[in-house]
């Protein structure tokens, strides 16, 4: 480099670091990328909601591409969700099976109650056990199991309406692919 | 300098302050060594609620749920690696403090050597080149020409007084 464009060096690290920095600015450091994906999804035999007598188990929804959506009455960006979850279940494209995790049943079907039940069918992890396995860290969380018990995709957070579209659809159609 | 004071000692009381405040006393352990080990095992830990608390220090539910289960695991005499890979399993090593050597983390091991071999070689240069041009040594023919171009200059002046 000759002496005359040398003074830029110094400027040209500067616009280096600035450009990671900026990056930066737009990552979300709660965002942390899951290490299950296309892992096979933990097992798990949990009561359902509305009738503690039933359990349902991984083994149950073998062969079936279905969405684990990890909720709680408790959980404020869950409600915000909540609407879109309703929009999935309406469009009918997956079975959304829900997880009250850590959650009085009460509070739990009175949610279901007043904002409407997206859910095939819900389990209850009061104890939180099951959140561990599927590595749940905020709630909410949703997780796509296909027909071989495989996590296919993490929704870490809600969902948001561009997300089906986005992601989901694509998504299932990724995995009923590979069905076919 | 009073205000500075303040500052330092509130910094510090901050940096401190929260540490050891979690009750570990729901648990039972057989004597104090065996404490201060979990303690050290969780505080190796990240929570993963509020990142920049070690599980043996955040209150949040999360990481009293993931108390409860290394607990669990200590108790039926897992080791550390076991109980470590229980987490990072499920959670990535995310949850460790201390990144594990492989691949993907080489830029982190190895970036800071690299950038102080990079630095080390611009600053020889840079002390070399300073170097050099005290060593500048005059000839023979330069030291005439030297003296020459300064009595020159000398006779310059002289004559424009």
């Amino acid at each position: 480099m000759s002496g005359r464009t040398r003074f830029l060096i110094p400027l040209f690290i500067f616009l280096i670091m600035a450009g990671f920095l900026l990056k930066g600015l737009f990552m979300d450091p709660r965002h942390i990328p899951s290490v299950l994906i296309n892992k096979p999804a933990a097992e798990f035999n949990l009561p359902t909601l509305y009738n503690p007598e039933k359990f349902i188990s991984k083994a149950d929804m073998k062969g079936k591409i279905w969405m684990l959506n990890v909720w709680a009455s408790w959980c404020s960006a869950c409600r915000a969700e909540h609407q879109v979850l309703n929009a999935i279940a309406g469009m009918g494209i997956v079975d959304i099976i829900g997880l009250d995790y850590k959650d009085e049943a009460a509070d739990g079907k009175r949610w279901l109650q007043q904002l409407g039940n997206p859910y095939k069918e819900v389990l209850v992890d009061k104890s939180g056990r099951t959140g561990i396995d599927f590595g749940v860290y905020g709630v909410p969380e949703s997780f796509l199991i296909d027909g071989d018990g495989v996590i296919r995709h993490k929704f870490t957070g809600p969902i948001y309406y561009p997300d089906i579209k986005g992601v989901l659809i694509p998504k299932l159609k990724e995995i009923r692919g590979e069905g076919k | 300098m009073k205000i500075l004071k303040t500052a330092v000692f509130l910094g510090l009381f901050l940096m401190s302050g929260f540490a050891g405040a979690t009750a570990l006393s729901s648990y039972s352990f057989k004597d104090k060594a065996e404490e201060q080990a979990f303690r050290e095992l969780t505080a190796k830990i990240r929570c993963l609620v509020c990142q920049n608390q070690s599980l043996a220090d955040s209150d949040a539910d999360l990481a009293s749920d993931l108390r409860r289960e290394i607990y669990a695991l200590w108790k039926e005499q897992k080791s550390e690696d076991e109980i470590l890979d229980f987490l990072v399993s499920r959670y990535g090593d995310f949850v460790l403090y201390d990144p594990p050597f492989k691949p993907s983390t080489y830029i982190l091991w190895f970036g800071p050597f690299f950038l102080l071999i990079i630095g080390g070689y611009v600053l020889s240069r840079a002390l070399k080149s300073k170097t050099k041009d005290k060593e500048v040594e005059l000839t023979e023919e330069d030291q005439q020409r030297l003296k020459a171009l300064l009595e020159d200059d000398n006779d310059n002046r002289e004559t424009t007084k």
